[in-house]
């Protein structure tokens, strides 16, 4: 048996050995990965942003495909008095791997004269979804698979003014990064020139940083974990992404032909916009980020961030009350009640 | 009755009073004010700015967050400039009212500029009501009113119908689609016709170009069509210039190309400017004038009867209260 190691004071650190010869395990990755290509994935965005705003072109942009009708309004006796919440799903594929994808709109947001508390359905419709979910996990006979409903990114779209972040923005911005991921983005930045979008982009980054909004990603440093190369390029490639927040975007569905290519791009009697073109717009940046690098990220943040808080949240204050109550019951009669307790808060 | 302008020696006339009234303009000068409202960010500095030529309002200076962050009510902010052409001098008022909007609950925000204007009117009605007047009175009522929508490419927002509603009874209201360079073609021209079908829907009073079959003669006809099926105007405001194949422009600068502002296949900024600086300025006043004035002096007089209990007298009213006394007093004693 070998000794400890010297300098041990927390837990036992199992020790790295060198193995003789290949025994194999290493294809456990490929093992999870047929799992998870059996099983499948689920990634749940929202969309907030007022009418007008492009939300329904993006998200057919950044998906490829059109999956969701833009859902403004057409006449005022239709003008929304509160805002409502729309979720349409749909499963794509690609190479294989399938992809239950849920978009969620709140059409109505910000369009009033009094836009007082719109925001509370949006906060209730995302707490409501971690609430399920928390009751799922505390009935003693559950799902094998609890299917997730918990949204994992919203896209908060400000509109291009050119100056700074509205009241409303700043507010709902706040109250809705305390509970999910939220990733702004600077909708139909077409309409700003490349210095007034630096110049707006400066701007917002300062209201964000002085009003306290923790937009994903989150930068957490650990600062007693030793950074191997692989977590500093990491870091150094999550630090370009943070820099680039809030992403100028241009959305369309129609394609254009440049070059002889058919691209996605607005074309306008002064000149042709190609979505794709980094010179153009950050449509690129954002596909990218919300698809390629950081969809697992997104998914297990919401998890591990910001749906703990709330299950710790509700199970301290399910124990205040039941303490309170001064009885003690046991059985599935706790199980049954815990889950009815937790509300929606 | 045939148009006596037709003949020969009503056409001399004609000319003659014409060119008399141009002398007389020119010694005068007009003067004429136009107020401008939208949300914050839609380019209305800007727009002032481009068709003034020159910086008259300056860039717009957010100020730090903490200050950005308060409520604010709208700032009415009238300048005048003064502007020459052809040896005619025009006074420009125009009246900004930044903050309009801008709130999150922005219920307040039409008393703000409807007793701005409410008040302009208040001081024609008072100095017209006066035993002695003062001819050199500053005529201040705003004869237009250009409302700037955000271009959305959906349809009117509530704020919009509610401010137009209110509003129009009281302004010329041209509605005016900002930052128009956001759209395409296809856009805009859709945008454009669900606005105006959003317009007749609510029934919204703007001002449409109106004209008279018999008094006017078919190229003002002809004109007002044209400029009635260009509304709401599409606008683009740039106090950049370029110079490109030895022409300077005023245009904003894109990675895929330039938006003219003066090009009226852009935009119709040329076309705006025209009709309210020179071809329609005198109508717009004399409807200013002759119609809404009116209304507005009809309706404050029929209520002065009646009592005046419920709202807050705050100082404007109080000065309104007393005016009112005096006018009472003076027709009494005129009598």
């Amino acid at each position: 048996m070998a000794s400890p190691a010297p300098q041990q004071p927390q837990g036992d650190v199992a020790k790295k050995i060198t193995l003789t010869g290949y025994v194999g395990f290493d294809s456990i990755t490929e093992q999870i990965e047929k799992k998870l290509l059996k099983r499948g994935f689920a990634f749940n965005v929202m969309v907030v942003g007022r009418t007008g705003m492009g939300k329904s072109t993006l998200v057919n942009t950044l998906f490829a495909a059109h999956l969701k009708e833009s859902n403004a309004p057409r006449r005022a006796d239709t003008f929304r008095q509160t805002v409502e919440i729309q979720s349409v799903s749909h499963v794509i594929e690609e190479n294989g791997v399938r992809l239950k994808l849920t978009v969620t709109d709140t059409p109505g947001y910000g369009d009033q004269v009094n836009n007082d508390n719109c925001w509370d359905p949006i906060i209730k419709y995302i707490k409501e979804q971690y609430s399920a979910y928390l009751r799922k996990e505390l009935t003693p006979a559950r799902e094998k698979r609890i299917p997730d409903t918990r949204i994992h990114a919203v896209l908060f779209f400000i509109a291009p003014t050119g100056h700074a972040l509205s009241p409303l923005d700043i507010t709902v911005m706040k109250k809705i990064s305390e509970v999910a991921n939220v990733i702004p983005v600077i909708a139909k930045s077409d309409s700003l020139t490349l210095e007034e979008r630096t110049a707006f982009k400066r701007r917002i980054k300062e209201e964000i940083d002085f009003h306290g909004i923790r937009c994903y990603p989150y930068m957490d440093v650990e600062d007693d974990v030793v950074l191997s190369d692989q977590d500093r390029t990491e870091r150094q490639a999550m630090q370009t992404i943070r820099d680039m927040i809030p992403f100028a975007i241009v959305g369309s569905e129609r394609n254009v032909v440049i070059d002889g290519k058919a691209v996605r791009g607005r074309r306008t009697r002064w000149g042709i916009i190609d979505v794709e073109n980094e010179t153009h717009c950050e449509f690129v940046h954002l596909r990218n980020f919300l698809t390629r690098t950081h969809l697992q990220d997104m998914i297990e943040t919401t998890a591990s961030v910001h749906y703990e808080a709330f299950r710790t949240k509700q199970l301290v204050a399910l124990k205040e009350s039941t303490s309170q109550m001064g009885s003690y019951r046991s059985g599935p009669e706790t199980a049954s009640m815990t889950a009815s307790q937790i509300s929606a808060a | 009755m045939p148009p006596s302008s037709k003949s020969a020696d009503g056409l001399a006339r004609t000319a003659m009073l014409a060119t008399t009234i141009r002398r007389k303009n020119i010694k005068k000068g007009l003067a004429f004010s136009v107020m401008i409202v939208g949300s914050t960010g839609l380019g209305k500095s800007t727009f002032i700015n481009t068709l003034c030529e020159s910086p008259v309002f300056p860039k717009k200076d957010c100020g730090s967050p903490e200050k950005a962050a308060l409520e604010k009510t709208v700032a009415i902010t009238p300048v005048t400039v003064e502007m020459e052409e052809d040896g005619i001098k025009l006074s420009l008022t125009i009246v900004d009212t930044p903050g309009f909007g801008d709130n999150i609950n922005n219920e307040g925000n039409f008393l703000d500029i409807l007793h701005y204007i409410e008040r302009q009117y208040d001081d024609i009605l008072a100095e017209e009501s006066r035993i002695k007047r003062n001819p050199k009175f500053y005529d201040n009522r705003v004869h237009a009113l250009l409302y700037f929508i955000a271009p959305t490419g959906h349809s009117l927002r509530e704020l919009d119908i509610e401010f137009m509603r209110r509003l129009g009874a009281r302004a010329n209201i041209i509605p005016v689609i900002a930052k128009a360079d956001s759209m395409n073609p296809t856009e805009l021209a859709a945008f454009k016709r669900r606005v105006m079908e959003d317009i007749a829907y609510y029934k919204i009073p703007i001002y449409n170009f109106p004209y008279d079959d018999e008094e006017d003669d078919d190229e003002t006809i002809e004109e007002n069509n044209e400029l009635r099926a260009l509304l709401p105007f599409s606008v683009v405001g740039s106090e950049d210039e370029v110079v490109l194949n030895g022409r300077r422009m005023r245009c904003r600068q894109y990675p895929w190309g330039l938006v003219e502002v003066d090009n009226s296949r852009h935009c119709d900024f040329s076309k705006l400017r025209y009709m309210l600086l020179s071809s329609h300025l005198q109508d717009l006043k004399e409807i200013t004038h002759d119609f809404l004035y009116e209304q507005y002096r009809t309706e404050k007089l029929s209520k002065e009867g009646e009592d005046e209990d419920d709202e807050l007298v705050d100082e404007d009213d109080r000065t309104e209260h007393r005016r009112q006394q005096e006018l009472a007093g003076a027709e009494v004693a005129a009598q």
